[in-house]
C-alpha cells in the first residue's frame, strides 16, 4: 500500500510502500508503532497522525470510514477515531492506503493533497475564525476538486487546544473522539484537503461485479441495515429509556421523563429535513434536521439551519443535561458543531459541572453562568466558554472531565472511562466493562450494551470479558477494512473472503479472525507502551440502577483484573 | 429508439456517489478515474447534493472543439468517445458549459455515453433511462 508522509516542520513530503496489515486500524497501528515515540507529549510536534483507509474503500459499498490514529491529548494514551463523509473515498482515489502527518508548521497552514502532489497553503488570514462551517466554506471555495475531495478541518476549539476538539469532514461527519482537533491545532494545521481521482484495476471483473451486486442487495434489501435506513440511530432513544438505560442528568437517573419528545420518531416527524450519505454508501443514514429560528429582536425574520443529529448527541446534549426539547438539543448541537467540539465529551463535562455546582464543589464565579439541568441558554454560553477559556475553571474543563474532577473533586460522578467521557448507554455490566477494556473506551469497541440487552442471568465475569474481546477482535478486521460498523451485519467473514477474492487476494475466514487477534494485540501493546494504566470505575455507575438493578463493584473489578492478567500482561 | 440518462428527481439525491463508482466499475476499475458522472454537494451538504453528467446535447460544443474527431455526435444526443485517437488536449473539458467532461489520470477524458449502467445502482431513484427521438 502506498503511504504519503507529510512533514509540516519542513514542508516536505515523501512516499513509502508498506505491506498490508489489511488497512485502516491494522495499518495505522503498524505505522504509528514505527513512526512515533510512544512517550511523546500529544500536543508537541512529535505527535504523529495517521489517516488510514482500506482495500475495499473504492471497491465495495460501505467501506467508507477513515481511521485516524494519534496520541490523544485527552487521555494521554492511544487516540483512535473513525469518520465517514468523503474522506475515505478521496484518500483511496488519490492512491493512498494512508496519509501520515508529522511535525509542526511554524505558522498556520492548511494542506492540500491532490493525487501525488502536496501543497502547503498559508492559513494566517483564516486562523482565529471560531466557526468551522465558515472555515470549510472558505477553503471549499478556494480549492478545486468538487465531488472528488474531502475537507477535514478544525474549528475554534481545535485552535484553542480543547482536549476534546474534533476534526470535521463534509460538514456533518467527525473524527469526534479523543481530541484529534487539538492535535491539528497544536501543529498549526487548520485543515487537510484531499482531492482524489484514480482507482485500481480489479483481478476478476466479472466476480467483482457479482460480489458487488450481492453486497449492495444485502445492504438495501435485507434487514441488516434497516435500523439505519429509517429513523437512524436515534431510534434507540425510546427503547433505551424504556429499559432504563438512557443516562439522564449526569446519570443520576436512567429514564428521561420527556424521552418521547426527543425520540428518533419525534425528530423524524417534526424536524427531519433531509438525509445524505457518506461516499459509496447507499444507506444515507445522516439525518439532518431543519431548525427555524426567529431573529431575537425583529419580527418576521428567520434563519433556517440544517443540523445533523444522532443518538449519541441526543443523549449527551439532551438527556444527560436534562434538555428535553428538540429545539434546545438542536441549538446545542449546532453550537458544538460550529466550534468543532466532540459532542459526547462536551455534554458529559457540562453534566459533571452542573452537579459540581449544585454540590458546591465549584461556584458561579467559576462557571460564570448558572448551570442547571435543562437550561439551554446557560449551556450554550458555557460551551462558548469552553472554547474561549476565560478563567481557570474553563481552562481545566477544556481538558476533560477526568482532569476537572482531579482539580475540583467529584470524581465519583465524573463519568469517564480511561479518561474518555462516557457514551450513552447504562445497560449493565457488559456496557461498562466494555468501556473499561475497549481499546478506544468507546461503546463501539465491543458493543457491550448490546450484550447486556440479551442477558438474563450474568455468567462469570471472565466469560463476559472473553466475549467482549472476541467481538472487539472481529471489529479490528472491520475497521481495518474500514467497513462502517453499521454494515457489520452485511460484511460477514464469508462475504469478506469472497470480496477479497474478486480483488485478487486469497484470504480465508480463519485468516481474517487471526488478523483481528493480531491487530488487537498490537494495538494493546501500543497502549501499554504509551503508559496505559488500569482504568478507574466511576462510583456513579454503581449507584444508579439499570435494567439489571444496581451493579456490583466486585463483579466489574474481577472482570478488569482478569482482562488485565490475561490480555494486557498475558 | 435511442435512450439517454436523465434525472427523475434531483432533489432526492443523497450524494452517495454510487453512480460515480458504478461508471468506473464498468471498466473493471475500483475508483472514480473512468467516471463520466460526478456526485457533488451543493456548496456543502446542508443544501443537498446533485449529479453532473452529459446532457446529451443535440449540437454538442465538445464535438465542435475536438481536433481529432475522438468525440463524435451520438444518435439521440451526446457523444461517442474514441479514446484511442484522443490526444488529451482537454478542449472539450473547457467547452462543456456544465463541466460534464472529466479528466482521467492518464490524461484522457471520461464522459457519459448514456449506457445506463449507473441507473441500477442509484438507490434512491434519482437516475433513469429515457427514450429519445433520434
Amino acid at each position: 500500500m502506498k503511504i504519503l508522509k507529510i512533514d509540516l516542520s519542513n514542508y516536505s513530503y515523501e512516499f513509502e510502500e508498506i505491506d498490508d496489515w489489511i488497512g485502516g486500524t491494522g495499518l495505522a497501528v503498524r505505522i504509528l508503532r514505527k513512526e512515533m515515540n510512544p512517550s511523546v507529549d500529544p500536543l508537541s510536534e512529535d505527535n504523529v497522525i495517521v489517516f488510514a483507509v482500506g482495500p475495499f474503500t473504492p471497491a465495495y459499498p460501505m467501506a467508507s470510514k477513515t481511521v485516524a490514529m494519534f496520541k490523544s491529548p485527552l487521555t494521554g494514551n492511544l487516540g483512535e477515531s473513525h469518520a465517514g463523509g468523503r474522506t475515505a473515498f478521496a484518500i483511496a482515489n488519490a492512491g493512498y492506503g494512508a496519509i501520515v502527518i508529522k511535525g509542526r508548521s511554524h505558522k498556520p497552514i492548511y494542506v492540500v493533497v491532490e493525487n501525488d502532489r502536496v501543497y502547503f497553503r498559508d492559513a494566517r488570514v483564516i486562523w482565529g475564525i471560531a466557526d468551522s462551517l465558515v472555515i470549510a466554506r472558505i477553503i471549499a471555495e478556494r480549492e478545486k476538486g468538487r465531488g472528488m475531495r474531502t475537507v477535514m478541518r478544525i474549528g475554534g476549539a481545535g485552535e484553542k487546544l480543547v482536549r476534546y476538539a474534533c476534526v470535521t469532514t463534509e460538514t456533518y461527519r467527525h473524527f469526534g473522539r479523543l481530541g484529534l482537533g487539538a492535535v491539528f491545532g497544536s501543529k498549526n494545521l487548520l485543515a487537510l484537503v484531499v482531492i482524489g481521482r484514480g482507482g485500481f484495476k480489479v483481478k476478476d471483473p466479472k466476480l467483482y461485479r457479482e460480489v458487488y451486486r450481492e453486497i449492495y442487495d444485502l445492504a438495501l434489501k435485507s434487514d441488516a441495515m434497516k435500523k439505519y435506513h429509517l429513523i437512524g440511530t436515534p431510534v434507540n432513544v425510546k427503547p433505551l429509556n424504556l429499559i432504563r438505560a438512557l443516562p439522564t442528568r449526569n446519570l443520576r437517573s436512567t429514564t428521561f421523563e420527556v424521552a418521547d419528545e426527543v425520540s428518533g420518531e419525534a425528530f423524524a416527524e417534526h424536524n427531519l429535513g433531509r438525509r445524505i450519505a457518506c461516499s459509496h454508501c447507499p444507506i444515507a443514514c445522516i439525518h439532518l434536521a431543519t431548525l427555524r429560528l426567529p431573529y431575537e429582536e425583529e419580527p418576521y425574520f428567520y434563519r433556517t439551519i440544517m443540523i445533523s443529529y444522532d443518538y449519541e448527541l441526543i443523549y449527551s446534549l439532551g438527556s444527560m443535561l436534562g434538555v428535553g426539547s428538540r429545539e434546545g438539543i438542536l441549538r446545542l448541537i449546532h453550537k458544538v458543531e460550529s466550534l468543532g467540539l466532540d459532542a459526547m465529551s462536551t455534554g458529559v463535562c457540562l453534566a459533571w459541572a452542573t452537579e459540581a455546582l449544585e454540590r458546591g464543589l465549584i461556584d458561579e464565579s467559576d462557571t460564570i453562568v448558572k448551570l442547571e439541568f435543562g437550561n439551554v441558554n446557560s449551556y450554550i454560553q458555557a460551551i462558548e466558554y469552553i472554547y474561549e477559556q476565560p478563567n481557570k475553571f474553563y481552562e481545566i474543563l477544556a481538558q476533560g472531565v477526568e482532569r476537572a474532577s482531579e482539580v475540583y473533586g467529584g470524581k465519583e460522578f465524573a463519568l469517564s472511562f480511561g479518561g474518555n467521557e462516557m457514551p450513552g448507554y447504562h445497560a449493565g455490566y457488559a456496557t461498562h466493562i466494555g468501556y473499561l477494556i475497549g481499546l478506544r473506551h468507546s461503546h463501539l469497541d465491543n458493543a457491550g450494551y448490546s450484550l447486556d440487552q440479551k442477558i438474563d442471568v450474568y455468567p462469570e465475569p471472565e466469560e463476559i470479558v472473553d466475549k467482549l474481546v472476541k467481538e472487539e477482535c472481529w471489529r479490528q478486521v472491520l475497521s481495518s477494512l474500514v467497513v462502517c460498523f453499521f454494515a457489520r451485519g452485511v460484511y460477514k467473514p464469508e462475504v469478506v473472503s469472497r470480496a477479497f477474492k474478486a480483488l485478487g487476494y486469497d484470504v480465508d475466514e480463519d485468516e481474517l479472525v487471526k488478523a483481528g487477534e493480531r491487530i488487537y494485540r498490537e494495538k494493546l501493546k501500543l497502549k501499554v507502551e504509551m503508559g496505559f494504566e488500569k482504568p478507574r470505575i466511576p462510583e456513579r455507575i454503581l449507584e444508579t440502577e439499570c435494567m439489571h438493578g444496581k451493579l456490583d463493584r466486585g463483579y466489574i473489578e474481577r472482570a478488569l483484573e482478569y482482562w488485565w492478567d490475561r490480555y494486557v500482561e498475558g | 429508439m435511442p435512450k439517454r440518462l436523465v434525472t427523475v428527481d434531483l432533489e432526492k439525491c443523497v450524494g452517495c456517489g454510487l453512480c460515480t463508482l458504478a461508471c468506473s466499475r464498468r471498466f473493471g476499475l475500483a475508483g472514480n478515474d473512468y467516471s463520466g458522472i460526478l456526485s457533488v454537494s451543493l456548496s456543502g451538504f446542508e443544501r443537498g447534493a446533485t449529479v453532473i453528467f452529459c446532457r446529451a446535447c443535440e449540437d454538442p460544443p465538445c464535438v465542435q472543439v475536438c481536433p481529432t474527431n475522438a468525440l463524435r455526435k451520438r444518435r439521440g444526443g451526446g457523444v461517442i468517445y474514441r479514446e484511442e485517437i484522443c490526444i488529451g488536449c482537454k478542449n472539450c473539458v473547457q467547452a462543456c458549459t456544465i463541466g460534464a467532461i472529466f479528466e482521467r489520470s492518464d490524461g484522457k477524458i471520461a464522459v457519459c455515453i448514456h449506457c445506463g449502467y449507473c441507473v441500477d445502482f442509484c438507490p434512491h431513484g434519482v437516475l433513469a433511462m429515457k427514450e429519445v427521438k433520434a
